[in-house]
């Protein structure tokens, strides 16, 4: 196969860089290692949209985030991905921290941050009820968000694929040569795909694939962050994101409502072995309950409902890594984006689209192109009367597959057959919230591979919780 | 708006038992909202013997026991709405519920509320490691085994001892599954004892208490689990861990009623029972709404369902005709020794009325104490009481005459 750019990695970056380019006349394929999209750092993280104050001034961060907020904001309206302006708090709990918050805010004006305020402790508790009396004065950002990061990306595949991008999964690269400006990209079962632009957005193995093109000049380090959600009956604890000072490790340990309206706690930051490192620990989990209540101390830790850890691509230097390879022509790197790497995922689509241009890509918009990605019903915020109009069109809306989270049949259908279509228990987990309530997919679990099997036309036994080796059942009785 | 006299929301075995007993009690507008595509609810799946001694008189499976009561149901003219899941109640007692056709609204003179109940899941125990394929709770592989015909998994460690994790023990080892270890935290199983008899001795399936699993290992599907041993305040002891491969995890670690329509409709829980608080008929805080079966209180044997959810329905039938009389009103409270006690009030001193319990931990030889502010009210012995068996006590009528304040069940240790 044959295509003007290939990009690796269908995480958040490579899902709104493929986005992008489907604005133009190209051929575009999007491969992915795993059974689906979002694999990585995309689908385990805060899921926060960092207002810009925390960069340091003149960086790629600083740049990419203070251009990056109201796009994604433009972007996740148009993909109909949840999100909210809840506004962010950090929390200084000393005359130190204090100065802390004094020098982020002129950091922040630096970096051209709107909506900011220092607030008093007691100003900032009449917003926030449960924060801990200790905290003495917060920086407030009115500009800051949340979104469902791996809704996010499914959506930005989702709208790159119905404009004509490619995806490939289940394409692991183990082979990367280029001869006559075109490169072949070999997947670990043999199959080809050839290019004249790679675009390296391959996350934590992002410096494998830079080796693989005979351009490795950087490391990364992952870092995993353990967190634990809790359940809804806990969502209110925070209405911001209420982060504690940024130390060394990353922005500290937050308390922060979701778009669906539980509670995120997390995350620590510890170096470990590979990207594959998304163990949680005990160590880990009593950490981040331990600094959390700091910031919110009635924080009822009986309601988790479950626990994960997501591993951050970091390099030395600590910025992002978005440049042409000297080396190599034709290849670009995205790599290294680490927080807040979610904030600025349709500036740097569209950064690395200059980029391109730059290195002789003919960018010639296409006639028809459509932004807007069709919203993916979501049943359960409905009024009656709509419900009923939706079961009145389609009776698999009248169903409830998952109780816990009131996902409808019909939505489940929907994410199986949307781009891109959801190919195991967990992929439909992600697009639905099937399985993500109270009871974990103890009740939906085994109606969703039926609907798996059904659909999919593969038998029960095959279906998988994510992709190759993780079968859900070990075969038929007898 | 449909309208009805009673709306019992869930067909499962206190659903069927309420909406029988209250067509018996002469109210024969009673409709049953069931979920699922047949009535039986969890019953359904429990293919084994067991159920049905003390109330139908002979040793039936889940399924049988369902049919009996679903043909009770028929038999009366009972309406069933199959497939139709109820997504909310309000304290006037409308009911929104949903279905192929569409959105259905009722409007009830008394609800029967019987949603049973669900199980743990790993989330809430916060076991660290990975997350793989392999690992379920128990009744997920129940149903996955015994309704749809898969094999879960081959190697096989159970978490939690009680009685669907018994179950499901001697199930996988009759499908040819190796059961590893049952790994129990507490210092007692929660089950019932011919369960461990008949599910893990008759088997040789080791039993290990004071025991959980620490950690899940494997990317993929599951390769194994670290356990360890625990210290008093159920605590991993550091040095105790051990490693045991296995491509499976079965969950039974407790069951919780499932309580989401109750708080929609404002109704007060117990947190001992993460049940409604009712009185001896049921009724809930808002009058006219009961609550039977393990939306309640969680039963070891479904029989007792039966019998709690007949009375339920009785008592709904007397509420439509508006016979249900509340007399005053006594709370009970569990002393020393004892977890909870159901109902949670008493408005009656002119009917016997019995008491459910669970005590907080394995005891000897005992004697229950039922008393008042001011003088002991009722006394009963038992040779043992266990945490895995209910305890029901009757309270005369007689000796509920004159109460002051609040009835307090303790237990007293003879040995």
């Amino acid at each position: 196969m044959e295509f003007d750019v290939i990009i690796i990695g269908a995480g958040v970056t490579g899902g709104m860089l493929a986005r992008e380019l489907s604005r133009y006349q190209l051929s575009v394929c999007l491969l992915e290692k795993e059974n689906d999209i979002a694999m990585g750092a995309s689908r385990a993280n805060s899921g926060i949209i960092h207002g810009g104050y925390d960069p340091i001034p003149g960086t790629m961060k600083a740049k990419m985030n203070s251009r990056g907020v109201e796009l994604l904001f433009e972007a996740a309206a148009q993909l109909h991905v949840p999100h909210e302006r809840n506004g962010s708090m950090v929390c200084a709990f000393s005359a130190e921290e204090e100065s802390t918050l004094e020098e982020l805010y002129e950091q922040g004006l630096e970096n051209g941050t709107p909506g900011m305020q220092l607030l008093s402790g007691d100003e900032a508790r009449v917003l926030e009820p449960y924060l801990s009396e200790k905290v003495t004065k917060v920086l407030r950002i009115t500009n800051a968000g949340i979104i469902s990061p791996y809704e996010l990306t499914v959506a930005a595949v989702g709208n790159a694929m119905d404009n004509g991008v490619q995806l490939l999964c289940n394409f692991e690269v183990k082979g990367i040569s280029k001869k006559d400006n075109h490169f072949t990209v070999t997947a670990k079962t043999g199959e080809r795909v050839r290019g004249r632009f790679l675009v390296n957005c391959a996350g934590g193995y992002s410096d494998k694939i830079a080796a693989l093109a005979g351009d490795c000049d950087f490391e990364i380090i992952p870092r995993a962050g353990e967190y634990m959600l809790l359940d809804k009956s806990e969502g209110l604890r925070a209405r911001h994101t209420l982060f504690q000072c940024p130390g060394i490790e990353g922005k500290g340990i937050l308390v922060a409502p979701t778009v669906h309206g539980n509670l995120l706690v997390g995350p620590n930051a510890v170096r470990v072995e590979t990207p594959a490192s998304t163990e949680t620990t005990s160590e880990g989990l009593s950490l981040v309950k331990r600094l959390s209540a700091k910031t919110v101390p009635s924080v009822d830790y009986r309601q988790v409902i479950t626990s994960f850890t997501g591993v951050r691509a970091s390099v030395k230097g600590g910025d992002f890594i978005l440049r042409l390879s000297e080396k190599v022509p034709g290849l670009l790197h995205a790599a290294a984006i680490d927080s807040p790497g979610l904030t600025c995922c349709v500036a740097i689509a569209k950064h690395l689209t200059v980029l391109l241009e730059q290195a002789g890509l003919a960018l010639a918009e296409k006639e028809k192109w459509n932004g807007i990605r069709e919203d993916p019903c979501t049943f359960r915020t409905l009024s009656d009367d709509e419900k009923d109009a939706y079961i009145k069109a389609d009776p698999a809306y009248g169903r409830i597959v998952c109780r816990c989270e009131g996902v409808s049949e019909g939505e489940i259908l929907n994410a199986i057959r949307m781009n891109p279509g959801a190919r195991d228990v967990d992929g439909v987990k992600r697009r639905t919230r099937s399985g993500m309530g109270r009871c974990q997919g103890g009740f939906c679990g085994p109606y969703i591979m039926q609907l798996l099997s059904r659909e999919l036309g593969i038998p029960m036994e095959q279906i998988t919780k994510s992709g190759e080796g993780s079968p859900m059942l070990t075969g038929r009785m007898e | 708006m449909l309208e009805h006299d009673i709306v019992v929301i869930g067909g499962g075995p206190a659903g069927m038992a309420a909406a029988v007993a209250a067509y018996d009690a002469g109210c024969t507008d009673v409709v049953i909202l069931e979920r699922e595509a047949n009535l039986g609810g969890i019953l359904m799946q429990c293919i084994h013997n067991g159920f049905g001694l003390h109330k139908l008189g002979s040793e039936l499976t889940g399924p049988e026991y369902a049919e009996a009561y679903a043909q009770m149901v028929t038999q009366r003219n009972i309406q069933v709405y199959t497939e139709t899941m109820v997504t909310g109640i309000t304290p006037e007692k409308i009911i929104t519920a949903q279905n192929c056709g569409g959105i259905l609204k009722l409007r009830a003179k008394a609800i029967v509320l019987s949603m049973g109940c669900r199980e743990r899941s790993r989330g809430a125990l916060n076991i660290c490691g990975t997350r793989p394929a392999g690992i379920y709770s128990a009744g997920t592989a129940q149903k996955l085994m015994n309704c749809m015909g898969y094999q879960v998994g081959k190697k096989v460690v159970i978490l939690g001892s009680g009685d669907i994790g018994l179950i499901m023990a001697r199930r996988m080892s009759m499908e040819g599954a190796k059961v590893e270890a049952v790994c129990e935290v507490m210092p007692y199983s929660g089950g019932l004892t011919r369960n461990i008899v008949q599910c893990l001795e008759d088997f040789g399936i080791p039993l290990y208490l004071g025991t959980t699993v620490v950690r899940i290992h494997g990317q993929k599907r599951l390769e194994g689990v670290t356990i360890a041993q625990v210290d008093g305040s159920r605590n991993p002891i550091p040095g105790t861990e051990r490693f045991i491969p296995c491509d499976t995890l079965l969950l039974s670690v407790g069951l919780i009623p499932e309580n989401e329509l109750t708080r929609m409709a404002g109704i007060a829980i117990d947190p001992a029972t993460n049940g409604a608080r009712v009185d001896e008929n049921c009724q809930t805080g808002i009058p006219g709404i009961f609550a039977c079966g393990n939306v309640l209180q969680v039963h070891d044997l479904v029989d007792y369902v039966s019998e709690e959810a007949e009375h339920a329905g009785e008592a709904a039938a007397r509420f439509v005709r508006r016979q249900l009389r509340e007399a005053f009103s006594r709370s009970t409270a569990a002393g020393f020794g004892v977890r909870y006690v159901v109902p949670q009030h008493i408005t009656t001193d002119e009917e016997d009325v019995s008491l459910f319990l669970r005590v907080t931990e394995p005891f000897g030889k005992v004697k229950f104490v039922i008393a008042d502010d001011e003088r002991i009210l009722a006394e009963c012995k038992r040779l043992k009481a266990a945490p895995g068996e209910m305890e029901k006590l009757t309270l005369k009528a007689e000796q509920l005459k004159n109460v002051q304040g609040p009835i307090t069940v303790s237990l007293e240790v003879l040995e």
